[in-house]
């Protein structure tokens, strides 16, 4: 007889749409995970990107028993250069022990058929080049260098 | 940037025998499969076993078999078996003539190399194969090309 595997919480971890109710967990996890407690900057996000769900802006959860296991956040950014507009992710965070077993990936995924419904084929995002882990991640997901190149110069 | 022949070779065998971790291929059959040289791959296999990337298997049906972490392996933990790509910190010599102009070209060229480390150190090998079967080079060359910039006077 052949054992089924049982699939673990980062495979099955249902991907909901936030709720004010999930900004606390938000908190925690990314206390968590970056050792830092933004408790104001996350409300703010919630205010901007998770309040008026349905939009050009997602802020999705991965929830279960009340528990926040991971997030993405993105919004649909209309873009100078001759590029049409196009999904922009600016924050993803998995609770540490729950990596690489597919929860990001499902997050991404979800993310991505959010932009889909909003109508962009095309989805970017901006990572620092010694961070390789999120680097890594979004390489994971499909995501190539982009046709801009990002500038910048100290203003002082 | 180019990579040298070894690294290449490597790159080639890590990622052949990485498509079905438990498949066993010998270095005839890798090298083949590439057009390669199978007495550079096998030198080339060695340092890999040393690396604790493949695993060799002796006696009658016998060969090579990924030992590696597709999902953590990257292609720079690769790379650098075989050489040095990351970016060049060496201090100048001092109080040289040219010495701003040598900076200057130095601090340019630094800006190339920790992109290129940067995205080696991002592709993991299952992320390279998921890459190969996906075949995104196919949809680029598809797309209209960008108007080229012209230098006008």
């Amino acid at each position: 007889m052949t054992k089924t595997r049982r699939p673990n919480r980062a495979e099955v971890e249902p991907i909901r749409v936030a709720t004010v109710m999930d900004v606390p967990g938000v908190i925690a996890l990314d206390e968590e995970v970056t050792g830092l407690l933004k408790p104001a900057y996350w409300r703010d996000m919630f205010e901007r990107y998770g309040a008026r769900p349905g939009g050009s802006r997602v802020f999705l959860v991965a929830e279960s028993d009340g528990r926040i296991d991971g997030f993405i956040i993105g919004e649909v950014r209309a873009w100078e250069f001759g590029s049409s507009p196009s999904g922009w992710v600016f924050a993803v965070q998995v609770r540490s022990r729950l990596r690489v077993q597919g929860l990001g990936s499902r997050l991404f995924e979800a993310v991505c058929e959010s932009f889909r419904a909003a109508g962009v084929d095309r989805i970017r995002t901006m990572v620092a080049p010694d961070n390789t882990e999120i680097h890594s991640f979004f390489r994971s997901q499909g995501m190539m260098a982009g046709p801009f190149i990002e500038l910048e110069m100290r203003l002082d | 940037m180019r990579l040298q022949k070894a690294t290449e070779i490597a790159l080639y065998a890590v990622l052949e025998l990485a498509i079905d971790p438990e498949r066993q291929l010998t270095a005839v059959e890798i090298a083949e499969r590439y057009g390669i040289s199978t007495h550079h791959l096998a030198k080339v296999l060695r340092d890999l076993g040393r690396g604790g990337l493949v695993d060799s298997v002796r006696g009658v049906g016998g060969g090579y078999r990924f030992a590696g972490d597709a999902k953590r392996l990257t292609l720079m933990d690769v790379i650098s078996l075989f050489e040095d790509v990351s970016a060049d910190t060496d201090e100048l010599p001092p109080q040289e003539a040219g010495q701003e102009i040598a900076r200057g070209l130095r601090f340019v060229l630094t800006e190339l190399d920790t992109q290129s480390v940067a995205t080696l150190r991002s592709i993991t090998i299952s992320t390279m194969l998921k890459l190969i079967v996906r075949r995104p080079w196919a949809t680029i060359a598809l797309e209209p090309r960008r108007p080229t910039v012209r230098r006008g006077r």
